[in-house]
């Protein structure tokens, strides 16, 4: 734990402890120590606590902004993956009437999103825009290591830190600000998703997107200036909006993505809180398979509705059968309904009356 | 990692103690002895306040003017010379066009930022001053408006908390700014000040899961034995100085002096 103390010491404009050894120790203390296991004599072996694949390359990640997710990597080795975030403060459009001062990684409420490799040796370095009035840092899920990288990434405006982190377990982990006071810079909107890829794949679909949930705590200023976390909305949790992919109106009308009729889809969400669960479903589909709470297996089949909780994530697919639209709902449904947590997918092509049909009435099959 | 911090937040003042400017001092305000709460309590000792000297302090931050004349007569203090161990040629006076040329008339009524620990205390040196401590700080910044401390207003919190996340800091001048209860002004408004012992908390950078009192003010668990946990603004302030090195330096940082 020495390494955060002596990267505090060197100057906050070049930061770089790497984690990982430190980590494989730690994990291996631990793990040897859960299971009671005490070797032989005293002496531990200095062998990593799982086999670690060979790095072979260099690679920068290519991040994309929600909905887009990057596409699937398709490598069968395990390469070193350089990812560049800047932390910003920005002022946006939350809803209509309501600009809020968002912090963010990489200039977009939720935070871009990072495809890694299962194996993967990821070097990440964190500038902080000199524009931004506050540190900030970052603690990813998916970082075994103290913190998850926060320990080591402090930023104030305009510095930067980097640190490296092996990939070691697969699965779609949020990432976020861990900079006290932590609620309100994950308030403000710093979180997103980071997604492992198991080392085989995930199989081949038509459409990823990426989806994430999060609520606001809005306060209005004074005239002409944005709004700003309210904080006893937060403590009361007690949110002025609900929404997917940072604002209200984010994944609807000419946002919504668009998809066929017969293609496959696979939605990455993520929750990034700061307070709510989100009851997660879509209106008129099924989940064909769900992998559970964002692991790397698929856990259930056949879900009309998952529980993903806030700071964590959950990978569902499904078919598209019928054209139409989609709406993704939290379905705690006043949120839906007064607070904004809706999203769309929009379905094109031929009705599929062998599916769904309608035979009297006067509701119309666009849902 | 553990550390002991004795960051100070809350405070209760003689309800009669008033502020005044004096003759003597011109520009700088009397505070009077009182307490100001820690934001922590400590093992070993579990006392939630801690005393302040009475003291003086600038009644407006530092303005690029000022420093100005400083660099002026110490040349040793100017953006071109300056040795890095005391400033880093990266951050320091920055957004100068030039190592006199410390911007228009209106900047220069503006406070001064983009310096560092070493230079602002070498310039209150340089006026037979030092920087506030900490405690004396945080001592004066706990007043609203009407009140010496409003460090327990959820209105007042608010008021703080909006001002933090404003992108762009103001951009008035400190004289057109209201002052506090003690007579000071821009203690919030344009971002954060050097203080003298800015790394006496030797906070890590994350310290969640430490658990116990002796966490640090930066991360999530830093309200782990807060006595204040709804105090954020003082979290913030907090993670600033965490970071902060003594010859770094950036926009929203500036300084005021102090003496007992
Ligand atoms: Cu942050």
């Amino acid at each position: 734990m020495s390494s955060a103390r002596e990267a505090k010491s060197r100057s906050v404009f070049s930061r770089t402890v790497v984690v990982v050894p430190l980590t494989v120790v730690a994990t291996f203390l631990l793990l040897t120590a859960a299971r009671g296991i005490t070797g032989s004599s005293g002496a531990r072996p200095s062998v990593p606590v799982r086999e670690l694949p060979d790095v072979k390359g260099v690679e920068t990640a290519t991040l994309t902004s929600a909905p887009l997710v990057p596409a699937p990597l398709n490598r069968d080795y395990a390469t070193k993956v350089v990812v560049e975030l800047e932390t910003t403060e920005i002022v946006r459009r939350l809803a209509d009437g309501v600009d809020y001062t968002f912090w963010t990684f990489g200039d977009a409420v939720p935070g871009k999103f990072i495809r890694v490799r299962e194996g993967d040796l990821v070097e990440f370095k964190l500038t902080n825009s000199k524009t931004s009035g506050v540190p900030h840092n970052i603690d990813l899920h998916a970082v075994t290591g103290p913190g998850g990288g926060a320990a080591v990434t402090l930023t104030l405006p305009g510095g930067s830190s980097s640190f490296s982190f092996r990939a070691l377990n697969p699965g779609l982990y949020i990432y976020h600000c861990a900079v006290s006071p932590v609620p309100m810079h994950v308030a403000n909107g710093m979180y997103g998703l980071i997604f492992v890829e198991p080392k085989e794949g995930l199989p081949v679909v038509d459409h990823e997107f990426y989806i994430l949930q999060s609520e606001f705590y809005a306060k209005a200023g004074k005239p002409g200036e944005p709004h700003t976390l309210d904080m006893e909305r937060g403590i009361d949790e007690n949110p002025t909006h609900v929404v997917f992919n940072g604002s209200v109106g984010a994944l609807t009308g000419d946002n919504a993505p668009t998809v066929r009729v017969g293609e496959s889809v696979r939605l990455f969400v993520g929750n990034g809180g700061p307070n709510l669960s989100s009851s997660f479903h879509v209106i008129g589909e099924v989940f064909d398979h769900v992998y559970g709470e964002g692991g790397s297996e698929i856990t259930q089949r056949n879900v009309q509705t998952t529980m993903i909780p806030a700071g964590g994530s959950a990978i569902v697919e499904f078919r598209a059968e019928v054209p139409g639209t989609l709406v993704l709902v939290d379905h705690a449904i006043f949120r839906a309904f007064n607070k904004g947590a809706i999203g769309m997918i929009k379905v094109l092509g031929d009705e599929q009356p062998a599916v769904f049909k309608q035979l009297e009435g006067i509701g119309k099959t666009n849902h | 990692m553990r550390f002991t911090l004795p960051l100070a937040l809350l405070l209760t003042v003689p309800a009669v103690a008033g502020a005044a400017g004096n003759p003597g001092r011109p520009g700088m305000v009397r505070l009077p002895e009182g307490s100001i709460g820690r934001m922590y309590t400590m093992v070993g000792d579990t006392t939630t306040r801690q005393r302040v000297q009475g003291f003086w302090i600038d009644r407006d931050p530092v303005t690029r003017g000022g420093f100005l004349v400083f660099v002026r007569a110490n040349p040793q203090w100017r953006r071109s010379t300056v040795a890095g161990v005391y400033a880093q040629a990266a951050t320091y006076l920055r957004d100068w066009r030039d190592d006199l040329d410390s911007g228009n008339a209106r900047a220069r009524n503006l406070p001064v930022t983009w310096v560092s620990w070493h230079a602002a205390q070498a310039f209150c040196r340089d006026r037979g001053l030092r920087l506030p401590t900490l405690a004396e700080w945080e001592y004066a910044a706990a007043a609203d408006e009407t009140r010496h401390d409003a460090s327990r207003d959820p209105r007042f919190m608010q008021h703080l908390i909006s001002l933090y996340a404003q992108r762009g800091r103001t951009a008035v001048a400190p004289r057109a700014l209201v002052p506090n209860a003690w007579g000071i002004r821009g203690l919030h408004e344009y971002g954060w000040e050097w203080v003298d012992d800015y790394n006496s908390t030797l906070v890590s950078d994350d310290s969640r899961g430490v658990g116990g009192r002796d966490v640090d003010a930066v991360c999530a668990s830093a309200a782990i034995g807060a006595t204040n946990p709804t105090n954020y603004p003082a979290f913030l302030r907090a993670a600033v100085r965490a970071g902060l090195d003594g010859n770094g330096g950036m926009a929203s940082l500036g300084f005021r002096c102090a003496t007992s």
